[in-house]
């Protein structure tokens, strides 16, 4: 096996051990971190279902966003949208066997890819147009849409313009999956595209990418507007409640 | 009035997004807090020597002690969703005042010292070394933000500056930089009850005034009791409705509703404050300490009810925090809880607004008005940012909008809201609330009204409105003092009961 393949079996399971670990240790640490008072933005639902429907819309359709900026929800949604087919499509490469529902998306994976990368010009756009947003934008989240842009138009090239060997591919990918190593193809777009990816798996979980487990855990947004009802009290709270009344 | 000394902004038809003026704002600086109030509160009142660890070690405890805080910190993409809504960024251009920014004061300072990449490659995500400029930053731009939440309702994540305003804040007085107002009207409420230091002998005085004036108004004798023991309802309101004009309007109207549906209840000298500005520097015990003066009397009195008066923030906390500090509300089985449970009447929300009573009322036929005694008046409502976006009345979200302008309509014939896009839960905040309403912020407090001011004067030109009703005690003093600056009468402010005194009907005992 070549040191290439080697390298990057390595960087998979560093870049996937990164991840998950990481994004757990995060969600842990949201999890046990206690919401001392009932702040949802109100109007709120008055049930859990209902502050569960809310999140959801949020996640689904990103609400809020769409209620505060047209330009910057449609090139976020494209974005989003997009990328979502374009995984859903890549699950072929893990996945045997091959199900149907995998061949009925392949076209819509494959031409998705445009609408994301759309998405992410038009979004970066914004951040060399709009004033305000030139203001607040970061080295990093130029770079974050620069690697966006480059795993999407590494990944187009291979669909679009030069295959790559895909039976190999898949060979090489369920082989650090069955622990069955196989050598991975050498395609520069396909060395690139991996490289890209992996790199993003390991900045995630320290990244402003948080913000994908973050709109969960949003106490303005998935608390229930229930306080006369019902006593919110986290646990340092009712410590401190115990010592002084 | 003196003139005054910065740019009174123009008005427009529509509140327009301006070009970013950087450092627009940055010479405006509150007056910092003195010794005597900042120790009856516990802070340094200096800058203490080892300010850079003291205040990285209070955020790291704030962070894993708020939820919110920890999640914010980390959530926001700068998507710059929120930009355009901040009536402080909308009135002055500094981009300092724009959500994002404003929380990236603290974000920057907590990725250098809490993430990775902040501490390997400051540079790169915009981490930097907390400095005494940063602080002198934190000081300026965290007494430019009312803590209104607009910007919340517009985050994808809900990421709401008010909770970051309030964490800094509280590490400002943790290393000694403490705001004068709001310290020393806390200090006020520890020491003496209320936040205008108010005593009680003063404040029995000032009722037995308004009795007789009201008796001289109307020819009835309606009642303002104070510490009447076995009241069955306990009315805590903000301490400017005793005497602030046009607070006091408010506070007659509230009698005259009381009376008229034959309620027992009764003020509390102990009590005399529904404000609690322990909220606006976002410090837990602090909140609760104000908040337990309540549950005393309550417990004191003996009452069955409490309803709190016009006044947004105190609403908030009444509404959403009261029953976690001090167990006033259902739900709880502690001990702390249970007791005062047992003594309230499980018929009633517990607390209720003022504005949730007096509509039960007028539903149920009780409470009589003429109209036409207010059509003098072309009317539209203002909803206070802590109401709107903080808190709800009745069963239904959304209840905060309905209900006060269903007593609009019931008191009034002439009633026009003002655009939509700033009302309900996307209104634009009066521009002094959260400890901003202090003469040192003037200047922030008549720009940041501006978003307010260009909707009413739209109403008002198109509509002929001349009357802007609302339920905030903080609204009506910073209207009052702002609108003059656009031109308009402070006479146009005043508050939805004031629209109730003057309409209802009091039979002749």
């Amino acid at each position: 096996m070549s040191s290439l393949t080697v390298f990057y079996i390595g960087l998979f399971y560093f870049a996937t051990f990164v991840l998950v670990a990481g994004l757990t240790y995060r969600i842990y640490e949201y999890w046990k971190t206690p919401a001392p008072l009932s702040i949802p933005t109100t109007p709120a639902p008055t049930t859990r279902t209902g502050a569960v429907f809310r999140v959801a819309r949020e996640v689904a359709l990103f609400e809020s966003l769409f209620k505060s900026n047209k330009w910057i929800w449609v090139f976020g949604y494209l974005f989003h949208i997009g990328l979502a087919l374009v995984l859903l499509r890549h699950v072929r490469y893990f996945s045997e066997p091959l199900y149907s529902f995998l061949v009925f998306i392949q076209p819509f994976g494959e031409y998705a890819s445009f609408v994301m990368v759309a998405g992410l010009a038009g979004l970066w756009a914004r951040r060399f147009l709009v004033d305000r947003v030139r203001y607040i934008s970061t080295p990093s989240d130029h770079l974050i849409l620069a690697l966006l842009i480059a795993i999407g138009i590494s990944g187009m090239s291979m669909t679009f313009v030069a295959h790559t060997d895909i039976v190999n591919l898949k060979g090489f990918v369920r082989g650090m999956m069955t622990l069955d190593f196989q050598p991975l193809p050498t395609d520069a777009n396909l060395l690139v595209h991996l490289f890209l990816v992996a790199l993003l798996m390991i900045i995630f979980p320290v990244s402003k990418l948080l913000h994908a487990p973050g709109v969960f855990f949003s106490p303005t947004r998935n608390q229930v507007d229930n306080p006369r009802e019902k006593r919110h009290i986290a646990p340092w709270a009712a410590a401190l409640e115990r010592d002084n009344s | 009035m003196a003139g005054p000394e910065f740019e009174v902004p123009k008005m427009s038809e529509y509140t327009e997004v301006p070009k970013i003026k950087e450092g627009a704002m940055a010479h405006a600086k509150s007056f910092p807090a003195a010794e005597a109030s900042q120790t009856s509160l516990g802070f340094p009142w200096k800058l203490t020597d080892d300010w850079h660890d003291r205040a990285i070690n209070r955020m790291g405890e704030l962070l894993v002690k708020y939820r919110g805080l920890r999640v914010f910190m980390d959530a926001c993409v700068h998507c710059g969703a929120c930009t355009d809504k901040c009536h402080y960024f909308l009135g002055t251009a500094d981009p300092k005042n724009m959500p994002v920014a404003r929380q990236d004061l603290m974000r920057k300072v907590y990725r250098r010292y809490f993430t990775l990449p902040g501490k390997i490659v400051p540079w790169l995500v915009g981490a930097e070394d907390l400095t005494k400029e940063t602080l002198d930053d934190w000081y300026s731009y965290y007494h430019q933000c009312s803590e209104c939440r607009r910007c919340s309702v517009y985050c994808p994540y809900g990421i709401d500056t008010a909770e970051i305003t309030m964490a800094g804040r509280e590490i400002l007085n943790t290393v000694g930089m403490g705001q004068k107002y709001t310290s020393e009207i806390i200090a006020k409420v520890f020491k003496i009850g209320n936040n205008l230091g108010l005593p009680g002998p003063a404040l029995e005085d000032t009722l037995l005034g308004l009795e007789e004036d009201i008796e001289a108004d109307t020819g009835v004798a309606v009642k303002l009791p104070l510490d009447v023991k076995g009241a069955e309802i306990l009315l805590v309101t903000p301490s400017a409705d005793f005497f602030s004009e046009p607070h006091v309007e408010s506070l007659i109207g509230y009698a005259k509703v009381l009376h008229a549906a034959g309620a027992s209840w009764t003020f509390s000298s102990y009590a005399s404050e529904a404000g609690n500005f322990g909220l606006f520097n976002g410090n837990y015990e602090t909140m609760r300490k104000v908040a337990m003066r309540i549950r005393d009397a309550a417990l004191e009195l003996g009452v069955k009810r409490i309803i709190v008066g016009e006044c947004g923030h105190a609403w908030r906390i009444a509404y959403a925090f009261w029953n976690t500090l001090t167990g006033l509300g259902y739900g709880g089985n502690d001990p702390f809880s249970i007791e005062l449970q047992k003594q309230l009447d499980p018929r009633y929300k517990q607390p209720s607004h003022i504005c949730e009573y007096t509509w039960d009322l007028i539903q149920r036929g009780v409470l009589k008005f003429d109209k036409s005694l207010n059509d003098d008046r072309v009317i539209t409502f203002h909803d206070s940012c802590n109401v709107a976006r903080g808190s709800r009345m009745g069963d239904e979200p959304g209840g905060q909008f309905t209900i006060p302008r269903n007593i609009i309509r019931a008191v009034a014939n002439n009633f026009h809201d003002m655009a939509p896009e700033t009302i309900g839960e996307a209104t634009f905040c009066c521009g002094g609330g959260a400890g901003i309403l202090t003469d040192d912020l003037m200047e922030v407090r008549v720009k940041g009204a501006l978003p307010r001011m260009n909707a009413y004067n739209a109403v008002a030109q198109e509509k002929g409105v001349n009357f802007m009703a609302l339920i905030c005690a903080i609204c009506k003093a910073q209207f009052t003092k702002v609108v003059p600056y656009y031109g308009f009468d402070m006479s146009q402010i005043g508050g939805v009961h004031q629209l109730v005194s003057t309409a209802i009907k009091l039979e002749q005992d």
